[in-house]
């Protein structure tokens, strides 16, 4: 009876921020102005505007979560090596930013990247040509990289040093070179943190609006630009929570594939 | 035909400024079953370590065959190793596991799966071959370490404490299972372990190591019965180490009673340590025996009784035997001369602090 007690606090917390806005999601997305029942907010992601957002995204979210990969990926052998007192500073190091306000850290690509911004003025500096470097789909990859490359890192750090050394020793006794130590052994043992760290990259990339809004400005639209315009701006919430239903069911099925392949439930975080 | 398979040669190594291996000499002949013996912390497994290839030593050379392979990384080194906890591969299955080895080697499928079947028969874990891992107990996962490790036919098996983890029961069945092995396969087998009972069951030679030397090398039987020093005598076994003094060849003086023994050559009235194992005191009546003493502790341990006797002096005699002598009851002390080993006392402190520290 005192447990059920205790767990009320939680479950009124999840009926009020969770369940609620969820059906208010639903209820939205399936109904017009009037209130009556349609499909037509679900169906117009397939409009060419709503689907050249849709397929940007998933194209930039997927390349940005495979540059976090690459990075992160020798990062964390290099930690691993490093041991728990080599490896802690640069892991703080990696953490610092996150304690900085998310828009900031993005701001502050903004004026890296502007026509005059930092970097064009130091190639003035050197005399060379100015780029066009904000405003362009790679603007808006380099700020997920950057945001996002810590939620790598983390979780594919974790599963490493949890390999025993001596069961890479085994498999270099046994005559295994260090690739084939890698390929083998070390990565197919990381695979529970290499899942978890895509579901942790992928999915904010896939429905961000800020980075893209930031470094993006107004020409690329992606999806998350799309929706939060269609509350903000547009006024059209039942088309907003449409999208956001269509998005929804696109995290879902891409977290039942990750799922599938994630025996020891280590990707299911989010 | 008599070169050795093994040969370290001055071997050094330190972590960080501490030093854990001083100048080791050791060599190892084919077919044997030698066992690194020595607390934690004695360089036993260091020494495994360097000649596995995990560890490379600071100045040294080990050779294989006569081959020098201090440089040779450690997959290309002719030998295998059944690591301490198991160290399987938790994501494959048993049969993959002891296929990893022949894999990498290309050996075709025909010969892997004879080698796998043949394998786990050889561990008796037979049809264990589509298991996982996690579904075996510690004892079946170490018989799978062993299989892993055998299938490639190594001429050398290095084992770095592989029963550690077992419990006392398993761990003896598991003793004799590897001296079936050994026999069954002639391969040289060294063995780390710092459980003095498994080295005295198991090995040809025992190699007894403390804070980076060898301590004595020899028989099991040569190294319980005539340890060489009071680090040796401490560390196999329980024995009575008490001071003593040399009277002249053949006599030795202990608590003013004088024991005839077998050992000469320590020059006359010379201060030396003398050990006696407990199971070599013989409890008499008063007035029978050459010390006499009281009867002040006793614990029965199944196949004898162990008992605490207390001569005038104060030293406590350890004393095993079949015979119940009740605590209070006054008893003499008799050794038979062989039964006594006499030992150096060492020289300074440092050599003192060398052999019977820890």
């Amino acid at each position: 009876m005192s447990k059920k007690l205790l767990s009320f606090p939680y479950l009124l917390w999840m009926l009020g921020f969770t369940i609620i806005p969820l059906g208010l999601i639903v209820y939205f997305g399936l109904t017009d102005k009037t209130g009556a029942f349609t499909l037509a907010n679900i169906l117009a992601i397939a409009t060419e505007e709503h689907a050249k957002a849709l397929w940007l995204s998933l194209g930039l979210s997927l390349l940005a979560t495979l540059f976090c990969l690459l990075f992160a990926y020798p990062l964390a052998m290099i930690l691993r090596s490093k041991g728990v007192s080599g490896s802690a500073f640069i892991v703080f190091i990696f953490i610092l930013p996150m304690w900085m306000n998310f828009l900031l850290r993005t701001l502050a690509w903004q004026t890296l990247l502007e026509k005059s911004g930092v970097i064009n003025g130091l190639l003035a500096a050197l005399r060379l040509p100015p780029q066009g470097l904000i405003n362009t789909p790679a603007a808006i990859i380099l700020g997920m990289v950057y945001n996002f490359l810590p939620f790598m890192v983390l979780p594919i750090y974790n599963v490493l040093v949890k390999i025993d050394d001596n069961t890479i020793n085994a498999a270099r006794d046994l005559g295994a070179n260090t690739f084939q130590t890698f390929w083998y052994v070390m990565l197919p043992l990381s695979i529970p943190g290499i899942i978890s760290g895509i579901t942790m990259v992928f999915v904010p990339a896939l429905t961000t609006f800020v980075i893209s809004n930031l470094l993006g400005g107004s020409k690329i639209l992606l999806i998350g630009n799309v929706i939060e315009q269609e509350f903000t701006k547009g006024n059209n919430w039942n088309l907003g929570s449409g999208i956001s239903l269509v998005m929804m069911i696109f995290i879902l099925i891409s977290m039942a594939l990750i799922a599938k392949y994630d025996k020891n439930g280590e990707g299911t975080v989010i | 035909m008599n070169q050795p398979l093994i040969d370290l040669q001055h071997i050094s190594k330190s972590f960080d400024s501490t030093m854990v291996l001083d100048d080791l000499n050791l060599t190892v002949k084919e077919n044997n079953f030698v066992t690194l013996l020595g607390p934690s912390g004695c360089g036993k497994t260091t020494t495994l370590r360097i000649i596995g290839g995990f560890e490379s030593p600071d100045t040294g050379k080990v050779l294989f065959n006569g081959q020098d392979i201090t440089h040779i990384s450690p997959n290309k080194r002719p030998l295998n190793t059944v690591f301490q906890k198991y160290a399987l591969f938790t994501h494959m299955s048993i049969a993959e596991n002891i296929a990893f080895g022949l894999k990498i080697k290309n050996k075709s499928k025909a010969y892997i799966q004879d080698k796998i079947k043949y394998a786990l028969k050889l561990v008796n874990l037979d049809g264990y071959e589509n298991r996982s891992v996690d579904s075996l107990s510690g004892g079946q996962q170490q018989r799978i370490a062993i299989a892993r490790a055998i299938v490639n036919e190594p001429r050398l098996l290095l084992l770095d404490e592989p029963l550690g983890a077992l419990d006392l029961k398993l761990r003896q069945d598991m003793q004799y299972e590897l001296i079936r092995l050994k026999n069954e396969l002639g391969i040289t087998f060294i063995y780390v372990t710092h459980d003095q009972e498994e080295a005295l069951t198991m090995s040809d030679t025992i190699v007894v190591m403390n804070q980076g030397y060898i301590q004595q090398m020899g028989s099991p039987e040569n190294i319980y019965n005539e340890p060489e020093n009071a680090f040796v005598a401490d560390f196999i076994g329980d024995s009575n180490i008490v001071p003593g003094t040399m009277i002249r060849d053949e006599l030795v003086e202990i608590f003013g009673a004088k024991f005839p023994c077998v050992d000469k050559g320590f020059g006359n009235n010379r201060p030396v340590d003398v050990v006696i194992r407990p199971e070599d005191i013989d409890l008499l009546e008063p007035g029978k025996g050459s010390l006499s003493g009281v009867v002040t502790h006793l614990i029965f341990k199944g196949v004898h009784y162990e008992m605490e006797v207390t001569t005038p002096d104060g030293y406590e005699w350890l004393v095993h035997s079949t015979d119940l002598f009740p605590v209070g009851k006054e008893v003499d002390i008799h050794v038979d001369p062989f039964d006594i080993q006499i030992m150096n006392k060492p020289a300074s402190e440092d050599e003192e602090a060398i052999g019977v520290n820890e």
